[in-house]
């Protein structure tokens, strides 16, 4: 590793002044998980690392039924989950949340930091996507909020320009009968890399028998995690049934473009894509079953 | 012996007893010190340059740029090693050429494999070493690669090392060749008894390189200092193994070299030949005999440490109605990696060796290709021969409609039995492990579900005895200072300690034992081959005996009768109706200290079997095997620290998982590793294992030996693979061919059944 810069800044101004300034090569730091590792290994090099970890607004949560998340981008997987109200609310962001890595790496990895580093088989953001989150972006010319399904545009690329700095996650409010789920297949049952990833997000009618509308999502499949725009849509409107959610699964394999590695061959990824849809899905939906009595409940 | 009361098994008041090992709370807490841990002052730190290429010629090699970079103070290549001859040097688990073990210190005219050492640079900070090492201007022609031990048999095959010719059961070739040696068994008339068989299986097996994955990356430090003196301090099976490597090596008197080995993280037989220590010392001299320190990372350990051989075996068994086994006969190509040296001879010893025969032959191959050269891996070459031995032996079972442990039990080897690479069998005590699966409740329980399966598979393993030197001091308060050379890697210290209290009739906790260097304790043979707490354990018995009779003396003094009087019984020294205990004896004083050392060589070490039973579910839609419940029984002698026999039969078993199920190297065609992490190669974690339920075998204590002990390190990474295998099959209807199971292999499989 090599020698370079540290700033720790504590706000988002002066973090993007920083950035800003040094032209590409400095990088934040968030958990450190994915950067500290990768400049150990020197597969990245800065000549600046900006500690955002200082900054309030990224090291935040808050919640209400209203506005929904705002969830800071360097808040740890770890305090995502032992947070009982948000944990119960969003099972299906905790799916990942709990997968990430293992307890240690959990204690620093955070959502922003697995969104920025954008590698295709990331575990947060298929379940994000579904949940249909979008990111607030700071930068020189002031705020931006786009879909995070927008937000990677190459293997460890994101549309983040030099001098940005993702703030935060916004995850609207479930929605009554909402239910979502994020599995990922990998041949160990923990510190390993998705294989394929797929999240799932349904939201059911009022007698939990059919699709309002369902989101689904890939990860490990393509350059970048994928909506699966057409497989969710399909669902809209349909009864919930083995064969449509059968058909989902095989448009969302459809959608998928894998390709062979080490990790897997296309062939045995394609196949996982229908596995893994169906078994999210069905998860998804038993949420929504079970959301739906939560929330009359509240409503009451 | 009779049973005392309140006694352990056998009378023993000490073995068999479970106490807290000395070097517990040093590791827990943290203060062990490790190979990395050490700190001298003036310490520089080196760095190696590793070839990119897994084949290729060194053209040039220009070292000024990294010369020049401030902080560097020396850089060095295969030009300063001393040429060393040809000549076979011995390391206990590993044999080797030396003149090949200096070429994979540091590449001279060719790189043979992905990561081999080409120069090395000490610097006064590791990122300077790095940067260094970076700037090192090394020029290379790509020669084409071969991976795969058959195709490296073919002619026309890349060549890898000129000069060597085929050792053909004996008599050299005359040709260029990848193929090092070629060995036989052979007994009987094979064709003759495959013609009685009514059954005949044959099958091919493919295994993958796979590594033995030690926490602890390998390390050293070395001072070269002004009088020419080299000392080593490093994390090692062997410290005397070490020095005699690095006084080969660096042509260095013996005399001239300590070694003091540090506490260890892990081995399993990857820690007996030295990498970066020859290295160390080399850059220690050239930056003005300042001490340098060397410590590998993961990728590094992974790509140039050596791993165990990936191996293609064909087993050909044929059996009668009756179930006994007709004829046998296996073929195994072990890949050495870039020099000679597989644990191919290992294998061939074990493939049959379970099963008695009157007919065989095993014929093995150990051939050179684009890898890093082998080294020992827990019961080298013992693994990948019985993934497909015992595979065969289960379809064969299948196909007799026989139990596959009573399969077992028919054609199972027994004292008095040839194996089948020759030696006679001493007492052993393979059948009762088979009893003991056959009887446990895992085994009589049917097992349920769809998509589920078990099996069982066995394992055969040699042990060794080995050369020990130890030597004690009695303390005025009646505790005794143990000071050894064996390195404990499993748990050794508590084991040998508590063999001398035993001897001594002296409570555990009242020994206290120390690892201690080669300059300090008669020469010990490595901690490998299961050999420590038999071989060093039959060191301290011989130490205790001498010790007691030092105490005999000083009791005759004290009652003033003959020493033949005296006698001495569980710590207690009697004569007539005067008795006194070890350390009221200690308390009366002694004119002279009281010391005594020894040195042992037992040549007639008891080998071990296991027989292993596993419960798998396989997932009909992803393939994925996930093991519902494993039992292993092993034939133990005798355990003189249960928990640690426990903890070396779990660990051997998780070690085997791994290999059955997900780890591989996986190369590009070029050669080049592309799973040089921990992430990438897959080691199982904790949820990845199930309990593993040790059953200690106790009925046949090794003849010889003071207690019976049995070698039980190794034995029980054997079945592993075999056993998940057998147990696949009857979960799938598919039998797997190849190592590693993983998921996509066995889901193919599984779709084009
Ligand atoms: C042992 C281990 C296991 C792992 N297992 C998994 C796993 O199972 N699944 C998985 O998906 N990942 C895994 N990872 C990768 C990593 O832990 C995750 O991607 C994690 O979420 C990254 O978060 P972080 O806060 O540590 O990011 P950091 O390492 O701090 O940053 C990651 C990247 O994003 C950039 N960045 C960080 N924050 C911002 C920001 N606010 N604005 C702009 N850019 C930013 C950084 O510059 C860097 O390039 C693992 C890593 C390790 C070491």
């Amino acid at each position: 590793m090599q020698a370079f810069d540290y700033a720790r800044v504590s706000t988002v101004d002066e973090a993007v002044r920083l950035l800003a300034a040094r032209n590409g090569d400095a990088r934040v730091l968030s958990g450190g998980t994915d950067l500290l590792v990768a400049l150990r290994e020197g597969r990245d090099s800065a000549g600046l690392v900006v500690d955002v970890k200082g900054v309030p607004e990224l090291m935040e949560m808050f919640f209400d039924r209203g506005g929904g998340l705002m969830l800071g981008a360097a808040v740890p997987c770890q305090r995502m989950y032992s947070d009982e109200p948000i944990a119960q609310a969003f099972p299906g962001l905790m799916d990942a949340a709990s997968l990430i890595g293992g307890v240690q790496v959990q204690g620093r990895a955070s959502f922003g930091g697995n969104l920025c580093n954008a590698s295709p088989a990331a575990d947060s953001i298929p379940a994000l996507i579904v949940h249909k989150a979008t990111a607030v972006i700071a930068g020189p010319g002031g705020r931006r909020e786009v879909p995070v399904e927008e937000v990677c545009v190459a293997p460890g690329r994101t549309q983040l320009q030099p001098g940005e700095l993702l703030v935060q996650l916004r995850i609207p409010a479930p929605e009554p009968r909402f239910g979502a789920a994020y599995q990922r297949f990998t041949p160990r049952n923990e510190m390993d890399i998705a294989v394929v990833g797929v999240g799932a997000a349904v939201r059911l009618n009022a007698d939990g028998d059919h699709f309002e509308w369902a989101r689904i999502a890939l990860g490990a499949v393509a350059p970048t995690p994928l909506l699966a725009a057409e497989a969710g849509d399909a669902l809209a409107g349909k009864a919930v049934s083995e064969a449509a959610i059968e058909e989902a699964a095989r448009m969302a394999q459809a959608a998928a473009s894998p390709i062979t590695d080490m990790s897997g061959t296309a062939e045995f990824r394609r196949r996982l894509v229908g596995v893994l849809t169906r078994r999210t899905l069905v998860a998804a939906i038993e949420r929504a079953r079970r959301a739906g009595t939560h929330w009359n409940a509240d409503l009451r | 012996m009779a049973m005392k009361e309140n006694g352990h098994k056998n009378g023993y008041r000490v073995i068999g007893t479970r106490p807290i090992r000395p070097d517990g709370v040093d590791k827990v807490t943290g203060r062990a010190v490790f190979g990395a841990d050490l700190h001298l002052p003036g310490l520089l730190y080196g760095k190696v340059l590793r070839s990119p290429h897994a084949h290729a010629r060194i053209l040039s090699i220009d070292t000024s740029a990294a010369e020049a970079l401030p902080g560097v103070k020396a850089v060095i290549t295969a030009a300063d090693l001393p040429q060393v001859a040809d000549k076979v040097k011995s390391l206990g688990e590993s044999v080797g050429n030396l003149r090949y073990m200096s070429e994979n210190t540091l590449a001279r005219e060719k790189a043979l494999y992905h990561g081999h050492p080409i120069a090395a640079v000490a610097a006064e900070n590791i990122h300077v070493a790095e940067e260094a090492v970076n700037l090192i201007e090394v020029e290379y022609e790509p020669l084409p690669v071969v991976l795969d031990g058959r195709e490296a048999m073919q002619p026309g095959a890349p060549i890898l090392i000129q000069g060597l010719r085929t050792d053909e059961l004996g008599k050299l070739g005359s040709e260029p060749t990848n193929v090092a040696a070629h060995i036989q068994h052979k007994r009987g008339d094979v064709e003759a008894g495959f013609a009685e068989a009514d059954v005949i299986i044959e099958r091919e097996f493919r295994t993958e390189t796979v590594h033995q994955g030690y926490i602890e990356p390998q390390n050293g430090v070395a001072l070269w200092n002004d009088d020419g003196h080299i000392h080593i301090w490093c994390s090692t099976q062997g410290a005397f193994a070490v020095r005699s490597q690095i006084s080969d090596l660096l042509r260095a008197p013996i005399s001239q070299v300590t070694v003091t080995p540090l506490e260890i993280g892990g081995a399993f037989g990857g820690k007996i030949n030295v990498y970066l220590e020859p290295l160390a010392a080399l850059l220690s001299r050239k930056a003005g005999h300042r001490p340098v320190k060397m410590t590998m990372t993961r990728a590094e350990v992974l790509k140039a440490s050596g791993p165990t051989s990936g191996s293609w075996i064909r087993v050909r068994m044929g059996a009668k109605k009756d179930g006994r086994i007709t004829a046998a006969q296996a073929e195994l190509v072990y890949e050495a990696g870039g020099f000679p040296g597989s644990p191919v001879g290992a294998g061939a010893g074990v493939i049959l060796a379970p099963y008695r025969l009157d007919n065989l032959q095993i014929d093995g191959y150990d051939v050179l290709v684009n890898r890093p050269k082998a080294s020992a891996y827990r019961a080298p070459g013992g693994t990948n021969a019985a993934y497909a031995a015992e595979a065969v032996a289960d379809e064969l079972a299948e196909a007799l409609g026989m139990d596959p442990i009573d399969f077992r039990l028919i054609n199972a080897v027994k004292e008095g039995d040839r194996r089948a690479d020759g030696p006679m069998l001493p007492r052993i005590g393979y059948i009762e492990t088979l009893q003991a699966i056959k009887n446990h409740p895992h085994y009589r329980q049917p097992l349920e579900g769809p998509h589920r399966g078990r099996g069982v598979a066995v394992g055969f393993w040699f042990n060794w005895g080995g050369k020990s030197s130890v030597s004690a001091s009695v303390n005025e308060d009646g505790t005794v200072n143990l000071v050894e050379g064996s390195t404990d890697i499993g748990g050794s210290r508590a084991s040998i300690a508590m063999q001398l209290a035993e001897t001594l009739g002296i409570a555990a906790e009242d020994v206290h034992p120390q690892v201690v260097g080669t300059d300090l304790v008669g020469y010990n043979d490595v901690t490998g081959g299961s050999r420590t707490t038999y071989g060093t354990g039959y060191a301290v018995h011989a130490l205790g005996v001498k010790l007691n009779e030092i105490m005999r003396e000083l009791a005759a003094d004290l009652w003033d009768v003959d020493v033949e009087e005296v006698r001495v019984e569980g710590g207690v020294f009697s004569a007539g109706d005067r008795s006194i205990t070890f350390k009221e004896l200690v308390a009366q004083g002694s004119d002279t200290p009281i010391t005594a050392s020894a040195a042992t060589h037992p040549k007639d070490a008891g080998p071990a079997f296991a027989v292993h039973c596993v419960d798998v579910e396989v997932d009909p839609e992803t393939g994925k095997v996930t093991i519902l419940r494993y039992t292993a029984a092993q034939d133990v002698g005798t355990a003189i620290h249960p928990s640690y026999v426990e903890g070396q039969i779990q660990g051997a078993v998780a070690q085997g998982v791994g290999w059955g199920l997900n780890e591989e190297y996986i190369y590009d065609e070029e050669g080049h590793l592309l799973n040089a992490s921990l992430l990438d190669y897959r080691m199982p974690t904790a949820p990845d294992l199930p309990m593993i339920d040790a059953v200690l075998v106790e009925e046949a204590p090794t003849p010889g030996h003071p207690f019976g002990v049995r070698g039980v390190g190794e034995v029980s990474i054997i079945p592993p693979p075999a056993a998940l295998a057998n147990a696949i099959h009857r979960a799938t209807g598919v039998r797997m061919t190849a190592l590693p199971m993983s998921p996509s292999r066995v889901m193919k499989a599984m779709i084009e059944h």
